[in-house]
């Protein structure tokens, strides 16, 4: 099964809910991955302390013009969207950052003066972490894209009878290629009004995937009730709550896993990850 | 006029409350929530009335059935596996479309169109604190980073046309496109983080980005009472980034309590984090008016 | 093709005595003149609300109208780059109404 932990807002607790799913499954002597598609900011490497094994670059073609067989016509500019070749004065020039790799200028050229070379945006690496199969993606700090990392990252990752999908924050584009494919989305909130604003707006984007999902409540204390009202309107199950814990928030500050820092922690993760399961 | 950015690199360190507050402490600035597929910032400063429009995103694919002579070619062609033939007129995934437009100029018999592609929306509209603009993307909406710099745009030419001093910036996690939109061009970005493991990996990567592009970063250290040691640690961190250190604010219970009246913290309360908040606020103020950017 | 002519300016509005808009992808207009400022010819900038790439089509945009030189206030490396392939020289840091802008150009005290 492969599923996703996703949230409207950041910081609800998408990471603490992916490892420690992951680990509780390890735990079990199950075969697991965890796949940490937060590509600008991965943290899951932070608490499952994994041993790298490989590390390879993501690359994207962009294109290269060669200026001894342009002749200047023009029309490597006017197929492009996105201003990333644009030919002028007695040049073309190329601005690969802006550069969406749909191969268009090299078709249009009628000199073949264009071919596409790689630019590498990215580090994709892998390792073990106590029995789970540990696979990150690292956008390089200054490019803009994130989903064509994530789909490098998803092609390198094995199957397995679990995966782990830690998504990054938001609803857009990056969450979409990370929640594709999967069967399941967990979505991480907590029970504050900007958490429960962008658990709906999750819930949208979710929904216009098709996707199947369920709540986890992070950090939930005496004031659920807008929450709950929430997930019953859109027929949303609710999870797991996990309790508000300042003990939790140190041990989490400290890059602790919460299985790991308290059994009542670890009960609660093996009672969720068997309901995840047990509804497909 | 200054531009303050305010982002986080993690999310869920407290960017929202934080800008609010320094919005009512501001006295009038134009606010500006580039958070724009999580925009929360309204929720706590009551934006009306509002004024609406249509945000186009980019091109889509589009399909004329009667002209499709089901030749299969635009399928191979396109790199998003946006374009699904099975041997009939091929169907376009609105959401994987990138609005290339390749299939659309090899297509033998000119079938298919690019359209404009409506993403969201966004509005402009006032505040007690001053004019606000912000933003919806659409459920699983693209381009984020343009969205982000036509608010940017907008929050620019309505400080210039009103003569407003200030633009508050409320920025997203990460790294990625939205957030660099938004700090291009600031006069100073603050970076809200906390004092976790998380806080101070995610908090090496952003100001790296603020540095790849030159603008002057501060740390704000959010919840900072957590872990005394970590929050030293950032401290330390920044300092040795070239960024500048704005300051703590100390857990408060008070932040969510705030959030749930709809109203910043420091109209609430003037003690606990909202004493610490108009501290940073001071220090910004300061570091705004000492022209040519101290760390 | 620039042909070293023409001065563009990046403006608020389409006259002489309106105020420079300091961007160079995004403001609203190009006040073009000749050197002694006897034709103005004010062009909208289509590529004002455009998303990445504003600076670099609006620098097509102006060296397509034959403009040598171009006052503003900043100008993005894109957009630089691609008024340095076309031949066009780009002065920044200059600020004022349009017409003041012209004026400290035209008496050397604008940074070349």
């Amino acid at each position: 099964m492969r599923i996703a932990i996703a949230s409207g807002k950041g910081g609800t607790g998408k990471t603490t809910v992916a490892t420690n799913l992951a680990r509780v499954a390890a735990m079990e002597g199950r075969r697991v991955v965890y796949l940490d598609c937060d590509v600008e900011e991965p943290n899951g490497q932070i608490f499952l302390q994994p041993e790298v094994a490989w590390r390879r670059p993501v690359t994207l073609p962009v294109p290269r013009v060669d200026a001894e067989a342009c002749d200047l016509c023009g029309l490597c500019g006017e197929i492009c969207e996105f201003s990333a070749i644009v030919p002028v004065g007695s040049k073309v020039l190329v601005f690969p950052q802006l550069c969406h790799s749909c191969g268009g200028c090299r078709l249009v050229c009628p000199q073949k003066a264009i071919t596409e070379t790689p630019r590498e945006v990215a580090t994709l690496s892998g390792g073990h972490a106590d029995g789970v199969e540990y696979l990150q993606g690292l956008l390089n700090i200054g490019e803009a894209m994130s989903p064509p990392v994530i789909r490098a990252l998803k092609a390198a990752a094995p199957q397995a009878e679990l995966v782990v999908v830690d998504a990054p924050p938001g609803t857009s584009c990056p969450v979409v290629e990370a929640v594709s494919g999967c069967d399941k989305v967990v979505l991480v909130t907590e029970p504050t009004p900007f958490g429960l604003h962008d658990l709906e707006l999750a819930m949208e984007t979710v929904g216009a995937l098709g996707i199947p999902c369920e709540v986890v409540v992070n950090r939930a204390g005496s004031n659920m009730k807008a929450t709950r009202e929430l997930c019953a309107r859109r027929g949303v199950e609710i999870a797991a709550e996990l309790p508000d814990s300042r003990s939790i928030a140190e041990a989490y500050s400290r890059g602790e896993m919460a299985v790991e820092a308290d059994p009542d922690f670890h009960d609660r993760f093996v009672a969720l990850l068997r309901r995840i399961e047990a509804r497909r | 006029m200054k531009q303050v950015v305010i982002i986080s690199g993690k999310g869920g360190t407290g960017k929202t409350s934080l800008v609010a507050s320094l919005a009512s402490l501001a006295g009038t600035s134009v606010l500006a929530d580039c958070d724009v597929d999580a925009a929360d910032l309204h929720l706590v400063v009551q934006p009306s009335p509002v004024e609406r429009f249509d945000f186009i995103g980019g091109k889509l694919a589009s399909v004329a059935e009667d002209a499709c002579t089901e030749c299969g070619l635009c399928e191979t062609l396109c790199r998003y596996n946006a374009i699904t033939g099975n041997g009939s007129v091929p169907d376009i995934d609105p959401i994987a479309c990138e609005g290339c437009g390749v299939c659309a100029w090899f297509c033998p018999e000119r079938a298919i169109d690019m359209v404009n592609s409506v993403e969201g929306e966004w509005y402009r509209s006032e505040t007690r604190f001053g004019p606000m603009v912000h933003a919806r993307l659409n459920p699983a909406g693209e381009n984020s980073g343009k969205l982000v710099s036509l608010l940017r745009a907008e929050a620019k030419t309505i400080a210039e046309d009103r003569g407003i001093d200030t633009i508050l910036v409320d920025g997203s996690p990460g790294i990625g496109c939205p957030v660099i939109a938004s700090i291009t061009g600031a006069d100073l970005v603050l970076v809200v983080t906390e004092p976790t493991l998380s806080g101070l990996h995610d908090f090496e990567r952003v100001v790296g980005l603020t540095r790849h592009f030159g603008i002057p970063a501060q740390v704000v250290v959010n919840k900072s009472d957590i872990n005394e040691a970590n929050a030293r640690r950032l401290e330390e961190l920044a300092t040795s980034l070239g960024a500048g250190v704005a300051g703590r604010i100390r857990f408060d219970s008070a932040v969510t309590e705030a959030q749930v009246r709809g109203q910043p913290l420091v109209e609430v309360t003037d003690e606990g984090a909202a004493e610490d908040m108009a501290a940073v606020w001071k220090r910004i103020e300061w570091s705004l008016s000492v022209g040519g950017m101290i760390k | 093709m620039a042909d070293g002519g023409k001065i563009a300016i990046t403006s608020s509005g389409p006259s002489l005595d309106a105020p420079m808009d300091e961007r160079f992808g995004r403001c609203p207009c190009f006040v073009i003149v000749d050197p002694g400022a006897t034709a103005v010819d004010p062009v909208e900038n289509p590529c004002a609300t455009q998303g990445h790439g504003a600076g670099i089509q609006a620098a097509k945009l102006v060296a397509e109208k034959g403009v040598g030189v171009v006052l503003t206030g900043r100008c993005g490396p894109n957009a630089s780059d691609t008024l340095e392939a076309a031949g066009v020289t780009v002065v920044t840091g200059c600020s004022g109404t349009v017409r003041e802008a012209l004026d400290a150009y035209n008496t050397g005290q604008g940074k070349a």
